[in-house]
């Protein structure tokens, strides 16, 4: 159904980023308030089954959006983005991070640079998304601690259940 | 595993092993490097995991451990669908709060 819409997804080893290029069928600044108004985010921000829950947003420079992905037994994996800068509804960048319910990062995993760009295509918006880490060491950690444990698994299982349903 | 792929020389080397295992002579052939330079690459290559050398005799060969590529790749991939799935539901909502617009 939406498969006119452009999807890129690009891994680029030498520079340790993951770009993410999405056209979505809406205006500029209806797909902005979907990305920076805490009670949007909350409606699409985890992936299937997990659900979004926010427990702080203060959407400005210096900033921070303090939200959950919850599993559908309860386990929540806490995440923190602080908004470093903003350009209304063109561009802002973020660190986002792992962290407790409370907000504090857990100063073993490193954080990505989100670098996010919204532009006009017609009557669409193309949103690109550049996750930076700062050296592949920091990448190999966060895959590694991915491989281990946590959502990335509960994907992997949602694929196997979708493979025995179909 | 990242640090061992952020060079050119390095990916080439491995781009190569997929098709096949090599000795150090062959491998290091195509660079114009100098051996002991060389060497360093090979060096971080093991180090990582992504690849193995035997030495039989005065010939070194090295063959590429798939499975720890497999390992990044997996992950790759699934980041790659929680991000389709996170944008399914943005499309699902913006889908929504058109209609309401329209509405109004």
């Amino acid at each position: 159904m939406k498969a006119e819409l452009q999807f890129d997804f690009i891994v680029d080893e030498a520079k340790s980023t993951i770009t993410v290029k999405r056209e979505f069928a809406a205006k500029r600044k209806l797909v902005w308030d979907c990305y920076t108004k805490s009670e949007l985010l909350d409606r699409w921000f985890a992936p299937k089954p997990l659900t979004t829950k926010t427990s702080f947003m203060d959407f400005n420079e210096g900033g921070h959006w303090l939200y959950a992905m919850v599993e559908p037994n309860g386990t929540e994996y806490w995440g923190r983005m602080d908004y470093q800068s903003i350009q209304p509804i063109d561009h802002y960048t973020s660190l986002d991070g792992f962290c407790d319910s409370t907000g504090a990062l857990n100063p073993d995993l490193p954080r990505s640079k989100w670098n996010v760009t919204f532009t006009d295509r017609a009557a669409h918006t193309v949103v690109e998304t550049v996750v930076h880490y700062s050296s592949p060491e920091a990448l190999q950690q966060v895959i590694n601690m991915g491989m281990k444990e946590g959502l990335t698994s509960t994907l992997a299982r949602l694929d196997e259940l979708l493979a025995v349903l179909h | 595993m990242f640090h061992a792929l952020s060079d050119p020389t390095r990916r080439s080397v491995i781009a190569r092993l997929g098709s096949g295992d090599a000795t150090i002579t062959e491998l290091a052939e195509p660079f114009g490097l100098g051996l002991p330079t060389f060497l360093k690459h090979i060096k971080v290559l093991e180090s990582s995991g992504l690849i193995a050398s035997e030495k039989v005799g005065r010939v070194r060969t090295c063959k590429l451990q798939r499975d720890n590529l497999t390992a990044a790749q997996q992950w790759f991939d699934e980041q790659r669908a929680l991000w389709e799935n996170r944008y399914e539901n943005l499309d699902n909502l913006l889908s929504t709060l058109k209609g309401k617009e329209d509405e109004s």
